[in-house]
């Protein structure tokens, strides 16, 4: 084990839909709110990886920051793009290469449900035509199968999606941050059975930004360092349950949001009953069902009681997704993970405002999961 | 109206009785459909065609109630487009293939029930003929 690695500044662009504001433009206002966070300036910075899935070179934003010729390199990983920027820059400084660096994550994307090629995905072009190359079925059908086999209702669906969307409404920085009742999100239309139009999240806009530096340099840029304990991500194994998967085999293993949750407790030595602050993937309100279990932080259908009870609230027993999640706060892919980052380490420095986690949380938690099977999860302490 | 299948070699066309066309790894004996020249298992390169059951039991399900993203989805969209069922097939002992419904009735979906293969007409191409799929219906 190398360097120990901390966080000293975050910055945020809103996330939402910004007409005339480029995806660039957005890295460059998160990126410049996180240098001011870390008191440093952009030549102080000495290597960054940004993450983006619709700008082909999101280090373009050197033209509106300073050229400083510092290494710069562009990752793209699915729905795990901002974990693994976030990876990439911690291993810079845990082998010793850097001292100061940058995680930057932007994307703007159009709305509704993301469409590409399926052969670009190892699918089959008729898997695409016949209208089966889509995220949200896939969601559905997890959750669907969940529900039967773990007996979760329908309500509880709705409990995550109106939890989710009133921590929104605290969030300044939200996309939606209207509060909506269970029944109107219920009674929205079906998109894929059990989930309506609201219990999905949105493609949006948006960006953020994380400097890490070495532990031991911490004290120089903050007096509240938050440090990075654990970043991993992994891939589906043969016999997970995946997104954008013509066929499976009979015989079954769990999740890559288990593999890499694991990992982490591992890499951290800390376990989820240490964690006080939870930051899940709710690309639809199933996702945070079943990842809380797959993260462990409960056995699976426990959520049932969770949810009815209120621990999944800010003030409960497992706060979780407490800026609004994906839910309220949409998915721009490449900035979507340091959002969740950005969040645990205002609740961690006790500066996330009218939506603070009582009780003054040590340990906060991320988890990422997407196409093609690809997850990503990081351990913060203070 | 002449039939034409949605895609060459993934079921057997025409036939009274189709069948998915999968392939065997010749090495450790995993199934996949549809079939693929390399082992996702043991990534060996022998890989044999294999002809899959036609009856298995419904083993996950959802419905698609709006019309894909097109493309890559050709599909009928706007007023003509009828939602339908997909989920996952259990052929046992071979594979678990992601397949069209005939049933989009959440009422009449159970998982473990057991389904059969079929044809269905998928669209109308632009010489006029009836593109057909595959899907699976609830058996009786």
């Amino acid at each position: 084990m190398g360097t120990d690695v901390a966080i000293v500044g975050v910055g945020l662009h809103p996330f939402g839909r910004f007409p005339g504001v480029t995806a660039i433009d957005m890295g460059a206002v998160a990126i410049r709110r996180a240098l001011a966070d870390a008191n440093v300036e952009w030549r102080d910075i000495q290597f960054a990886f940004a993450g983006s899935y619709e700008v082909d070179n999101p280090d373009a934003v050197v033209a509106l920051l300073g050229l400083t010729g510092i290494p710069f390199t562009d990752v793209y990983n699915g729905c795990a793009t901002a974990a693994s920027a976030l990876t990439l820059a911690a291993n810079t400084i845990r082998l010793g290469d850097h001292d100061l660096g940058i995680a930057v994550g932007m994307d703007k994307h159009l709305p509704g449900a993301f469409s590409a090629d399926p052969r670009l995905y190892a699918c089959p072009s008729w898997y695409g035509e016949l209208g089966q190359f889509l995220t949200t079925k896939f969601f559905a059908m997890k959750i669907n199968k969940y529900m039967h086999d773990h007996g979760i209702s329908h309500e509880t669906l709705a409990r995550v999606v109106a939890k989710n969307l009133r921590n929104g409404a605290l969030n300044p920085n939200a996309f939606r941050r209207k509060p909506m009742s269970e029944e109107a999100i219920l009674e929205s239309p079906m998109l894929n059975y059990p989930l309506t139009q609201y219990m999905f999240c949105s493609p949006d806009e948006g960006a953020a930004a994380v400097i890490l530096c070495r532990a031991e340099n911490a004290h120089k840029y903050t007096d509240k360092p938050i440090y990075l304990k654990a970043t991993t991500v992994r891939t589906r194994r043969l016999g997970a349950f995946e997104v954008h998967s013509p066929w499976l085999p009979i015989e079954e293993t769990v999740g890559p949001t288990v593999d890499a949750s694991r990992a982490a407790y591992e890499m951290a030595g800390i376990g989820p009953e240490d964690v006080d602050v939870i930051q899940l993937q709710d690309t639809d309100a199933g996702a945070e069902v079943i990842h809380l279990a797959e993260n462990g932080f409960c056995a699976d259908g426990d959520q049932e009681r969770l949810v009815a009870e209120g621990e999944l609230e800010i003030g409960g027993a497992l706060p979780v997704n407490t800026d609004g999640g994906l839910i309220a706060n949409g998915e721009p892919i490449g900035a979507s993970g340091l959002r969740q980052v950005h969040e645990v380490v205002l609740q961690l420095r006790g500066q996330a405002g009218e939506r603070q986690v009582p009780g003054n949380p040590r340990v906060g938690y991320t988890q990422l999961y997407g196409a093609p099977g690809t997850a990503g999860v990081s351990i913060m302490s203070i | 109206m002449t039939q034409v299948p949605v895609a060459e070699g993934i079921f057997t066309f025409p036939s009274d009785d189709p069948q998915l066309i999968g392939s065997r790894c010749d090495a450790c004996g995993i199934v996949t459909f549809p079939a693929q020249d390399s082992c996702p298992r043991c990534a060996s390169t022998g890989m044999s065609e294999y002809l899959l059951a036609r009856r298995g039991r419904l083993w996950a399900w959802t419905t698609q109630d709006f019309p894909p993203p097109a493309p890559p989805y050709s599909g009928p969209t706007g007023n003509d487009f009828v939602p339908f069922g997909v989920g996952y097939v259990e052929l046992p002992g071979e594979v678990r293939v992601e397949t069209r419904l005939t049933e989009s009735d959440p009422d009449r979906l159970t998982l473990g029930m057991e389904m059969e293969l079929t044809l269905v007409p998928f669209r109308t191409d632009d010489d006029g003929n009836e593109v057909v799929t595959f899907a699976f219906r609830p058996a009786d």
